[in-house]
């Protein structure tokens, strides 16, 4: 079957072992996770874990009745299924040779990015945007020699009102 | 009102209707023992070994008393449950395991004795907690009841650290338990039971496939009366047996890997199966792309990830089992009956001719014991009766094969994950639940020997068991792999080195008998079932037996070895 990537945005209750509950049942099924990230909601008792991940459209049924059927998971959005916005922040550093460094800041420009640490020989850029527009400035700034990466896992909201 | 730990454990155990507890105790449990002993209307039975106490709360759950409960300690107590608890989450038991642990200032530090149980038994429970805060104590044992017993059954862990259980608080009984992240539906969807009624009438070749959900949702009378309304020949998962009567002229007898013949055949040729608390395991499909290739298929269940999991679904319905049959019972009774029918004498016919043609069978010869005799025997003389335990090979497959259970409830075994040693801890189990009943353990001579020290526990108990051992002095269910697919070489599963299991049974303080003779069988057994007191019948039987049919691993359900 077809695999595509979906994004799943999961409520669960903020207490211990959840997120390794969550882990346990990707990794004990075979599933297979494209990124995560978790943080507290507004309420404290929640928490918001955002999780990426690819795979055919029986295995994401699969997942999302999974996750759903852990009883520390609240809801289970499949925010694939609608519009939503995503952002993934990171940090890329990358070789800033004086030839380069004018190249370098268009791109950043381009990309609506900004240097956050520049050195001798280096920018620290931080981009944020979904992942397409990721992959669209690493390519770009591959050439330039890329030193290292952080990056988050993408956080998303549905484009709608209510929760 | 001020309580310890301990005290509100106790009392909270008995607010779920639990009169009996098994357990083993160890230092960081000695506060909850020491409690139990207080309380007449709570009994304890003293395991001798933390497996047994888990297998005996599971057969206490099956044979349908309450919620079964085990007790045992940190550390090497808390892990020897881990094989029981796995079993019964395979099985969708209810159970609730408390486990001691070493106090909280400790936990993470090392400690003697401790483990980090709640990571271990994570994947293998439906949920666990570490109680850290005495004041969640008792709404944490009755969330743990709760979640074991409500939706699709499961185990439950819940570890109590020796502070908490110490720890003097002010006790209130909890409110009922509400959690707003779990709240299984029980109501099948309306349209979903119009789309049963309407498949049932367009089809001409119809089978029920019922399974432990059928049993855990007490609603074999609904599959009886669905079977009986439309004229539907009914087969079940080895964890359905009993769901409905194994002599009504409907039964096809089990599905899958050892499966009739005639059920199997039909699921090969069938146009609509209607599933029902099944979760279509590989044991019972055979190769999954030739399972029922001409059928639709309704797939009822409480839980949703059962549904579309193996095997894609026409008419998928998430609900109770017994709630949603009774709504299909219901609108089917206003139909025309004729519609619910059609073609049904031909169906019937072709199922008789595969009955007729290729029935069970073995061959009972004067010289040696067959093992299917004994078990076929046995079923006759108890009347079909006996609550039946079994362990785990082909003791296990010819006691689901001959003893033709006609009632829920009566066969209890370790079926999704084929537990050795299950099945005389479950047989004290179900005795403890059931003490009117006469109980039977269907042995092997290699299961047997893995939890043997729990005859003790039902001697000390006068829980009276009746072991029945199919000697074959074999791991035979693997012996009979390697003969099948292995060139005959049978490594490491002779075990003719063997205890006398008379002897064995004597030195326990129970009664032995054995019996090497096919005339001799029937005395043998009524002699065992009579005799006062846990009692091992030792069969000595033919030593390569093998049951059929067999559908090799990987094979289609119609490409069975047959006799
Ligand atoms: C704890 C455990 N270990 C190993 C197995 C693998 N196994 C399945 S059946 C079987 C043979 C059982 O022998 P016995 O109890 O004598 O039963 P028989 O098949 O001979 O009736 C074995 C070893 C198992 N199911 N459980
Ligand atoms: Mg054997």
């Amino acid at each position: 079957m077809e695999t595509s990537r979906y994004l799943l945005s999961i409520l669960v209750d903020n207490e211990p072992g959840v997120l390794s509950r969550i882990a346990g049942l990707f990794s004990g099924r075979g599933f297979n996770i494209d990124s995560l990230s978790v943080a507290t909601t507004d309420d404290p008792d929640v928490s918001r874990i955002t999780m990426a991940t690819t795979c055919d459209a029986q295995i994401i049924e699969q997942i999302k009745k999974q996750l759903h059927k852990l009883i520390n998971v609240i809801t289970v959005n499949d925010l694939t299924e609608k519009k939503y916005v995503e952002r993934q922040l990171a940090l890329v550093k990358v070789h800033a040779k004086p030839e380069k460094r004018a190249e370098i800041l268009r791109i950043v420009d381009i990309f609506r990015c900004r240097v956050v640490d520049v050195g001798h020989a280096h920018y620290t850029v931080e981009i944020s945007g979904d992942s397409g527009k990721h992959q669209a400035f690493l390519s770009l700034l591959k050439p330039m020699g890329i030193i290292e990466i952080a990056s988050t896992g993408a956080i998303a909201l549905a484009r709608e009102m209510g929760k | 009102m001020k309580l310890t730990g301990a005290q509100i454990l106790v009392k909270m155990i008995k607010a779920q209707g639990v009169d009996t507890i098994f357990g083993y105790p160890g230092g960081a449990t000695i506060d909850i023992h020491d409690e139990i002993v207080r309380h007449d209307d709570l009994r304890h039975i003293l395991v001798r070994h933390e497996q047994g106490a888990v297998h005996a709360a599971d057969a206490y759950s099956r044979a349908h008393k309450t919620t079964g409960v085990a007790l045992v300690t940190s550390g090497p107590g808390a892990t020897n449950t881990v094989t029981g608890i796995a079993s019964a989450h395979a099985d969708s038991i209810p159970m609730v395991v408390f486990c001691g642990q070493v106090p909280t200032g400790l936990i993470g530090n090392d400690a003697f004795q401790e483990v980090d149980i709640v990571g271990i038994t994570r994947p293998c429970t439906k949920h666990n907690y570490l109680v850290k805060d005495p004041d969640k104590l008792a709404a944490t044992i009755q969330e743990a009841f709760y979640i074991a017993r409500s939706g699709r059954p499961g185990p439950v862990l819940v570890d109590l650290p020796k502070d908490i259980l110490q720890a003097e608080i002010n006790f209130q009984m909890p409110e009922e338990t509400r959690l707003r992240s779990y709240k299984p539906n029980y109501t099948p969807n309306k349209k979903q039971i119009a789309k049963v009624v309407q498949m049932v009438k367009d089809a001409r070749r119809p089978v029920i496939f019922a399974g432990g959900g059928v049993i855990s949702s007490r609603a074999s009378e609904q599959i009886t009366r669905l079977a009986q309304m439309a004229r539907i020949p009914v087969t079940t998962s080895l964890m359905g047996l009993g769901a409905f009567p194994g002599t009504d002229p409907l039964w096809l007898g089990m599905l899958g890997m050892h499966g009739t013949f005639r059920a199997n055949m039909s699921i090969g040729n069938c146009d609509l199966i209607i599933a029902v608390g099944v979760r279509f395991d590989d044991r019972v499909t055979g190769n999954i792309s030739k399972f029922a290739p001409h059928a639709a298929i309704i797939q009822i269940d409480i839980d949703p990830t059962s549904i579309h999991k193996n095997i894609p679904v026409q008419c998928p319905i998430v609900g109770d089992c017994k709630t949603t049959l009774e709504n299909i019972l219901a609108l089917m009774e206003k139909q025309n009956p004729a519609q619910l029918t059609v073609e049904r004498d031909l169906w019937l016919d072709q199922i008789d001719q595969w009955k007729q043609t290729t029935p069970l069978k073995y061959d009972q010869k004067a010289d040696i014991i067959k093992p299917q005799f004994v078990v076929e025997k046995l079923w006759e003389i108890t009347k079909g009766q006996a609550i039946i335990t079994t362990e785990v090979g082909q003791n296990q497959m010819w006691a689901a094969q001959y003893y033709h259970f006609d009632l829920p409830n009566h066969f209890i075994t370790s079926g999704g994950l084929g537990v050795m040693g299950f099945g005389l801890p479950a047989a004290i189990g179900a005795k403890a639940a059931c003490p009117d009943k006469l109980v039977v353990d269907v042995a092997g001579d290699g299961s047997i020997q893995m939890n043997i020290q729990e005859l003790m526990t039902a001697v000390e108990n006068c829980l009276d068991v009746k072991i029945v051992i199919l000697n074959n002095r074999f791991l035979g269910m693997v012996r009979q792999w390697q003969e099948f697919f292995y060139n005959r070489a049978y490594a490491c599963t002779n075990i003719e080195n063997a205890p006398d299991f008379v002897k064995l049974a004597e030195a326990y303080g129970a009664s032995g008998f054995r019996c090497t003779d096919p005339a001799c069988v029937e005395d043998t057994l009524r002699k065992g079932l009579d005799t006062p007191g846990t009692v091992i019948m030792d069969f000595v039987v033919e030593r390569e037996e093998s049951v059929y049919p067999m559908v090799p691993a990987g094979g289609a359900l119609t490409e069975m070895l047959l006799v």
